[in-house]
């Protein structure tokens, strides 16, 4: 504080002792924050007899990973994993290669019709999935692809491409076409000049928008619902909502169900700390230059 | 354009195409898997489309019939005043602690900063049903903590169940999207805040304005644009709590009494086959977003025109 040349010693004190109160507050908010995730952890160590007990353990004392265990056991994790990572990685696939092909033609061309499709992604990235379900359902069960990866994978991918392209333009603006023509100059085709300059420098803008589209489609519970309807079709999401399907009626082991959340929360968050930046940057735009 | 330069080693017209071409499969997909539904959505709510129907009768053309019925349907508004409150409210609040603590992050120690800022990315980092599995275990009638604590501080909550009375259903959903998406307006406001210039602020200190003078007539003048894109995708994304509303309706509550507008859409079209209602339902929602993102979008074209 170059400003504090001026403040007197009494204010000094007063803002001193401000700051620890701040402090406190700041470190209450995040433990409160922090206590569902906590608590799925804590939970998760803890057998069904201690969670059912009168008083809550706060400390997973005595844990084990027992629950864990039985997810892997009961069957019908590993079948859903399978699903979710087979429809992720497709989706990541096509959306890069999608997205890559388009960013390419708006950041390095100008032609008739630019405004009106960077326009329509814009709108299109805002559609809710609640808005179109019920006909998609339709659509996928009049060519008999419900309950298919390949359907739900087509769906996804059309929600999930034009962020993408939004997040990839930027990367291709930034690389200077210069570099490319330096190259070209050099001898190298124009194919040759943008497999072996230009790709190379889109790497990151790559992975942020691979990140992006695996856990849009790996959290996706939505349209799942309504197009995966079989058992044996289920993703993650859908799998986890069956543990608490009618909680209210039956009883649960809330040890298992929150070994499984937290199966399938721990990639979504590592992934997730990997791009976060990226992601809010490309949603606020140049309002943030952070 | 510098890139146009190096037409001369290309053919003319394959320059010309080439954009067109790269864009081919998006537009395909896109066209596929979004325009075909949104086409047969507008030309379904123009018909009477249900059980019937399902079985392969012809559907006849009702013209606005449907939108006429739901528009005299008082359940439909009260769906609709429901879901404009919820996003609302949880829009307001969610900036209000947004805001709040992009300032404590600024105002404190880094040690605390990077606390919060580890629990909020954490929050913010959970997949929705994981979060919904594990808020619906923290307010669980029977053996939740929420209950307990409660209970401890000496409040009548012992085995209440939140989900049964819609007001206090709603109060639980609230917290639970609140949860989730301060950290996106904390982090987002928190570097807007570094834009401000420390220089003015000290300045306008020394000229004698008032803390809250400072925030009101610097701070927020020059974070306008950060503040005015992240509530309206606040408001945007609290129209669509399809996830939450319906995880939490799973575990125990009416769904006539707790409908938002996604889960009434996903009862009339899943649950009663009513697909003639359940499009109308559906043109309404994508027209109050369309306009809702009018503004969003206009402000995002002007950075790509930078």
């Amino acid at each position: 504080m170059s400003s504090s040349r001026v403040v007197s010693t009494r204010a000094r004190a007063r803002y001193s002792t401000s700051k620890v109160v701040l402090s406190v507050v700041g470190v209450v908010v995040a433990l409160v924050w922090f206590f569902p995730v906590y608590w799925m952890l804590n939970s998760s160590l803890l057998s069904n007899v201690v969670l059912t007990s009168n008083a809550p353990s706060f400390a997973p004392i005595g844990g084990s990973f027992d629950n864990f265990v039985s997810v892997f056991q009961g069957g019908s994790f590993l079948p859903a994993l399978g699903m979710s990572v087979v429809i992720a990685l497709l989706v990541v696939a096509v959306c890069l290669l999608f997205a890559f092909l388009a960013a390419v033609a708006i950041s390095r061309f100008r032609f008739r019709g630019r405004t009106g499709f960077v326009l329509a992604i814009l709108f299109v990235q805002m559609l809710p999935a609640e808005g179109l379900f019920i006909a998609q359902y339709k659509l996928m069960s009049s060519v008999g692809l419900l309950n298919s990866v390949i359907g739900i994978s087509i769906l996804y991918i059309a929600s999930v491409v034009p962020f993408t392209i939004w997040m990839l333009r930027g990367f291709v603006a930034g690389i200077p076409a210069d570099l490319e023509e330096a190259a070209m100059v050099d001898g190298l085709s124009r194919t040759q000049a943008f497999l072996r300059i230009t790709f190379p420098l889109l790497a990151p803008g790559l992975v942020a928008s691979g990140v992006y589209a695996f856990l849009q489609s790996w959290n996706e519970f939505t349209v799942a619902l309504v197009v995966l309807q079989d058992q044996s079709s289920q993703t993650l999401p859908l799998w986890l909502r069956g543990f608490i399907q009618a909680s209210a009626s039956k009883a649960i082991d809330w040890g298992q169900v929150m070994a499984a959340s937290t199966l399938v929360a721990i990639p979504v968050i590592i992934f997730f700390l990997l791009v976060q930046g990226r992601m809010t940057s490309g949603l606020v735009g140049g309002a943030v230059k952070g | 354009m510098t890139a146009m330069s190096t037409r001369l080693t290309v053919p003319r017209r394959r320059r010309r195409l080439a954009p067109y071409a790269l864009l081919v499969p998006t537009v395909v997909v896109l066209v596929l898997a979004m325009g075909y539904p949104l086409a047969w959505q507008l030309v379904t709510s123009l018909q009477q489309f249900g059980l019937a129907q399902q079985f392969g009768q012809p559907a006849p053309f009702v013209g606005l019939g449907n939108y006429i019925r739901l528009a005299t349907d008082p359940y439909l508004w009260t769906v609709v005043g429901r879901s404009l409150l919820f996003c609302f409210a949880t829009a307001a609040a969610t900036m209000l602690i947004g805001t709040l603590l992009a300032l404590l992050m600024r105002a404190v120690p880094a040690a605390v900063r990077i606390m919060l800022q580890i629990a909020l990315l954490l929050a913010w980092a959970m997949p929705v049903v994981a979060a919904m599995t594990v808020w619906t275990w923290l307010f669980d009638w029977h053996r939740g903590v929420v209950n307990w604590l409660l209970s401890a501080a000496g409040l009548p909550f012992q085995q209440h169940n939140w989900l049964q009375n819609p007001l206090s259903f709603f109060a639980v959903a609230a917290i639970i999207v609140i949860w989730m998406s301060v950290p996106f307006v904390a982090f987002s406001l928190f570097a807007g805040l570094t834009q401000v210039p420390e220089e003015v602020l000290e300045a306008a200190q020394m000229d004698g304005a008032t803390p809250a003078q400072r925030f009101w007539r610097i701070t927020v003048p020059i974070i306008r644009p950060v503040i005015s894109i992240v509530l309206l995708l606040q408001i945007i994304w609290d129209l669509r709590v399809f996830t939450q509303i319906k995880l939490l309706q799973d575990s125990g509550s009416i769904a006539s009494e707790t409908n938002l507008l996604g889960t009434y859409i996903y009862q009339l079209g899943a649950g009663s086959s009513d697909f003639g209602t359940a499009s109308a339902v559906s043109i309404f929602v994508l027209i109050l977003t369309i306009a809702l993102s009018g503004f969003y979008v206009r402000s995002m074209l002007k950075e790509d025109k930078a």
